[in-house]
């Protein structure tokens, strides 16, 4: 099971949780898992957020790959200037 | 206001040349909108910035705090007259080689600001570099660069 | 014109990856031939101008255009009515999510004005003059309104309200009030009160700053032109022409696909051309009138109309054991956003504490809205100020424990494996790399002497991936077209080109770049978070890949044999081994020239979404030199470390670290904007917003640290916005050296260093009297 980890201000719309363990392959069954048990969460994780897999980060991926033993941290979107 | 035009004839680049302008057209307006020679850039319009630089009768000048009217019977020099035919100029040349440009937009009024220092002073010091172009805006370099250029130029010119 | 010869090899058996080359726009820009955003013209055009709003924040009660209608050569008037009032809709827009409901309304007023300078109306006219003159005669009636344009002042509970249905987001349980706080972020990690129980020393302070412009000498331009039938061309400077066409079409209500948008050569950007302003006006006028429009800012205009970065109040708190190991760090963080929501300060909570290896740490921000224009990105939004408050506090905290200051953040160093507040753990990086480089450095030995001092700051970038498209066309001569979509703002082009001659093992001056319009290749993300080297040079690469496989397969049918047994080498095709046959190996040159008969063009594509973008530390020294009877500070010596991964054009590298760097001592020492009581700016223009003038700065002095990114086929970390991170803090920290005043507050300008004198009534200010 990936260990998930919402970061920032996205624990506002999970009741306060932020840690979870989620039997997910990809970041698009990470947020539809997610989204399903929180609906207020949902339109928060596809615009706006990037996906840290194991340190690497992913921004506008849904199908980056999430492994059995991968550590993921949905953190804000990062952009630059 | 009065848009009456008025005609003007002018040198620029070693070319006759004459063209129309309202009263209160600065010389970049002319040489940008009405020439087209848009190699002078507008980045203040208050001579501030000396992205206009031109020399005018051998002087440096913004051509943003010149009248277009003023340079009848004048003769103007542009960065486009710089190079020499397909050869550039040794400052040209330099800042290539030195990387003394990132979005160059400054760059040609430094070429020229620089041309009009080594036509007065061909061996300067850092220091005199500096100050001759401090009127001559960079916020992509940090200037290191473009004076090591202007150095480099200077000694190859000297040499020739 | 210099042909491409090595200046020095690549390093590593790369035979142009990492050499010094003459960039391929270079001939262009030096004879004043390359065209930027306001040197187009074309037949027939008009020229536009903005009517702005002479108040910082006023009801707009009525617009009366029709004088301006009326006058002789004004073909087209527009105003609120005429740009699509859009709901709120949030979009990434360069650094940070932004609300199309604000870009419609930043774009041109509907209901209020929120800032001196913001556009009320325009008009499309014959000629300049007349169209000054037709804005004269546009009609406005405003109900003034009180302002307010201090950040703390903004966020008590009697400030002038910008938006009437504005509710905090980030707070629980929500405000039931309005005010001008639109979000409040917050990231932790460990326990910050266990952490400060645990520490000996413990320095807390509180830090300003003032908003300061990116200052591009090239101000906004653009030349709209719509045909009847409704498709329209923008020619326009900007660092994202995809975002531009997309921002616009949806302003205007038309199909994405029926604009297309070029980008023209830019002037400096710095984050601050990544969002629209003049360009869905032109398109309206252009629309309006059936002729095309060209309209550029004038200084003025860009210093009081387009976004500056945010200003900021800040608390910082960080304490260490008396060996010197840092248990907790906290920060309070209030940005202003400008008249619209979305200041950096999620990104500037993000990175503040982002050199060390913490296990407490806590950052809060709050983004609050003031009657100001709505900031913009400026290189690596959010981090200058959040690190510069971290850094200072840390260097006072070295002093405190009477450590070396580079000592102290090499003691507490990020590193690979670290965890970051904002949760993920870092990968590969080089921040150890750049303060041992820093420590071992003459520069950091040198001798000081009376009222010198010497101030040293870390900093950091995440740096970004993102739509990256290429497509390599090869020539009937094997010559190569790289057609890119990513704007060149800092010289990518010449990188992009050497990466590609090195793929393809052709020689540089065969490889010829363009920056194609949104008609001519794939969606591509604007250049900014220090991605184009990075992700167009990943598209790049993978596009050359392509054509050396389809090469590949061609050379196979010539020769009659697998294409498993040709190998690419060198630059050319050739038998795998001598079992395939003894075949002479083809040039590109050779295979392009047959291409039409064995199966037609050649082309590369590629199309990604870039990822595993690696971040860039860097570590700068300054040494500075305080003239107490006036209160200049000089730099003496400067330099700059950071750690690019792979440098693939070193100068341009280098390039980077030193236009980064100047402006950060521009923010650190002159650089801000003057308001009055009305609201209203004092200094726009360039000789009272004074940026580095060439007599301001030294030579810059520059190390390269390379810590290979191990996503990048060369290693290649985003450099362009780290440098700007470490200036204000190292120019505190060494003022603080020279005559042992610590400020708290920026710009540190000659009247405020002098008054500080003056006041810390010391040997100082009776030296100075």
């Amino acid at each position: 099971m990936a260990k998930v980890v919402l970061n920032g201000n996205l624990k506002q719309f999970s009741d306060g949780q932020g840690d979870f363990d989620l039997d997910v392959k990809d970041v698009r069954q990470l947020f539809a898992q997610l989204g399903a048990r929180f609906p207020e969460l949902a339109p928060h994780l596809e615009e706006g957020t990037a996906v840290a897999i194991d340190g690497e980060i992913f921004q506008d991926a849904l199908f980056a790959a999430i492994g059995p033993e991968s550590e993921v941290h949905v953190i804000p979107k990062i952009g630059g200037g | 206001m009065s848009r009456t035009k008025t005609h003007v004839a002018t040198t620029i680049n070693g070319d006759a040349v004459e063209f129309l302008c309202e009263p209160q057209q600065t010389l970049l307006d002319v040489l940008r909108d009405g020439l087209h020679l848009t190699g002078s850039k507008e980045g203040c319009a208050s001579g501030d910035c000396g992205a206009c630089s031109v020399t005018l009768d051998g002087r440096l000048v913004c051509a943003c705090l010149v009248l277009g009217v003023e340079v009848n019977g004048h003769s103007v020099e542009t960065i486009e007259g710089m190079a020499d035919g397909e050869n550039l100029h040794p400052l040209q040349q330099k800042f290539l080689e030195h990387a003394a440009l990132q979005c160059g937009v400054c760059t040609p009024g430094f070429l020229v600001a620089a041309k009009a220092l080594l036509d007065v002073e061909p061996d300067p010091t850092e220091t005199q570099v500096r100050y001759w172009l401090a009127g001559n805006l960079c916020r992509c370099t940090g200037y290191d660069k473009i004076v090591r250029a202007v150095l480099d130029a200077a000694a190859d010119m000297r040499a020739s | 014109m210099s042909d491409s010869e090595n200046k020095s090899s690549g390093g590593n058996g790369l035979k142009w990856v990492g050499t010094r080359q003459v960039r391929p726009d270079g001939v262009d820009k030096v004879t004043g031939r390359a065209s930027f955003g306001a040197d187009l013209h074309v037949p027939n055009m008009l020229i536009g101008k903005v009517l702005r709003s002479p108040h910082a924040h006023a009801r707009i009660l009525s617009i009366d255009t029709s004088k301006a209608e009326a006058l002789t050569g004004v073909k087209a008037v527009v105003t609120r009515e005429d740009i699509n009032d859009l709901p709120s809709e949030m979009v990434p827009a360069g650094e940070m999510m932004v609300n199309y409901r604000d870009i419609t309304r930043n774009v041109m007023a509907r209901e209020k004005v929120l800032y001196e300078g913001h556009a009320v109306a325009a008009v499309a006219a014959i000629s300049e003059s007349i169209g000054l003159e037709a804005l004269s005669l546009i009609d406005v009636e405003y109900e003034v309104l009180p302002h307010v344009i201090d950040v703390m002042e903004s966020m008590k509970p009697d400030a002038p309200l910008l938006h009437e249905g504005m509710i905090t987001q980030g707070l629980e349980p929500a405000p039931e009030k309005p005010s001008n706080v639109a979000k409040r972020v917050e990231f932790a990690i460990g326990d910050v009160d266990a952490g400060f129980a645990a520490a000996d020393v413990i320095v807390e302070r509180e830090f300003n700053t003032k908003p300061v412009h990116q200052a591009y000498i090239e101000p906004h331009a653009c030349l709209a032109n719509v045909a009847k039938d409704g498709k329209a061309e923008l020619w326009c400077t900007t660092q994202g022409h995809f975002i531009v066409r997309g921002h616009c079409a949806k302003l205007l209500g038309m199909d994405i696909s029926k604009l297309r948008v070029t980008a023209s050569e830019i002037g400096g950007g710095f984050g601050g051309k990544t969002v629209v302003y003049l360009e869905p006006v032109a398109l309206a006028l252009s629309r309006k009138s059936g002729q095309p429009v060209k309209m550029t800012m004038t200084r003025e205009e860009v210093f009081r109309a387009t976004g500056p970065t945010s200003g900021a109040h800040m608390r910082i708190k960080i304490g260490a054991t008396k060996d010197g190991r840092i248990t907790a760090a906290d920060g309070l963080f209030h940005y202003q956003a400008g008249a619209f929501p979305g200041s950096p300060v999620q990104l500037g909570c993000m990175c503040a504490f982002a050199p060390y290896d913490l296990e407490n740490a806590r950052t809060v921000g709050f983004d609050v809205v003031v009657n100001r224009p709505k900031v913009a990105a400026y290189r690596a939004p959010g981090a200058p100020i959040a690190e510069y408050g971290a850094e200072c506090v840390i260097d006072e905290l070295a002093k405190k424990l009477g450590m070396d200051p580079l000592e102290l953040r090499l003691k507490n160093a990020a590193k690979e494996g670290t965890q970051t507040v904002y949760g993920p753990k870092l990968g590969v990086v080089g921040l150890v790399e750049t303060l041992e480089a820093a420590k071992a450095h003459p520069h950091y030995k040198a001798p000081l002497g009376k009222h010198q001092g010497r101030g040293v700051a870390s900093g950091y970038w995440f740096n970004i991936g993102g739509e990256s498209c290429a497509t390599l066309n090869m020539s009937e001569d094997g010559s190569a077209h790289l057609v890119v979509g990513t704007p060149d703002i800092g010289g990518s082009r010449a990188s992009l080109c050497l990466m590609a001659a090195e793929e393809l093992g052709i020689d540089l001056d065969k490889v010829h770049p363009l920056i194609g319009d949104t008609a001519s290749l794939g969606y591509t993300f604007l250049t900014g978070g220090s991605r184009a080297t990075f992700a167009t040079g990943m598209a790049v690469v993978e596009a050359a890949w392509d054509v050396i496989d389809k090469m590949r397969e061609r050379v196979a049918k010539i020769w009659d044999i697998p294409v498993d047994a040709v190998i690419w080498e060198d630059g050319h095709a050739r038998p795998a081994s001598s079992n395939a046959g003894a075949f002479e190996p083809m040039s590109v040159a050779d295979i392009a020239a047959m291409a039409n008969k064995t199966g037609g063009p050649l082309v590369g594509n590629a199309a990604i979404n870039a990822q595993g973008a690696g971040p860039s530390f860097g570590t700068h020294i300054v040494d500075v030199g305080v003239d107490i009877e006036t209160g200049h500070v000089e730099i003496l010596r400067y330099t700059a470390i950071q750690d690019a991964g792979k440098a693939v054009s070193p100068g341009y590298v280098e390039g980077q670290l030193q236009g980064g760097a100047v402006q950060g001592i521009g923010w650190a020492l002159n650089e801000e904007y003057v308001y009055g009581e009305d609201g209203k700016l004092q200094n726009a223009g360039f000789l009272d917003y004074r940026i580095p003038v060439c007599s301001d700065v030294p030579m810059i002095d520059t190390v390269i640290v390379e810590v290979p990114n191990p996503t990048h086929r060369y290693g290649v970390r985003g450099v362009g916005e780290t440098p700007i991170v470490p200036p204000m803090a190292a120019i505190t920290n060494a003022i603080e050296q020279a005559i042992g005043i610590r400020f708290n507050e920026l710009p540190m300008s000659p009247p405020k260093v002098l008054a500080a004198i003056d006041a810390s009534k010391g040997p100082l200010a009776d030296a100075a009297e």
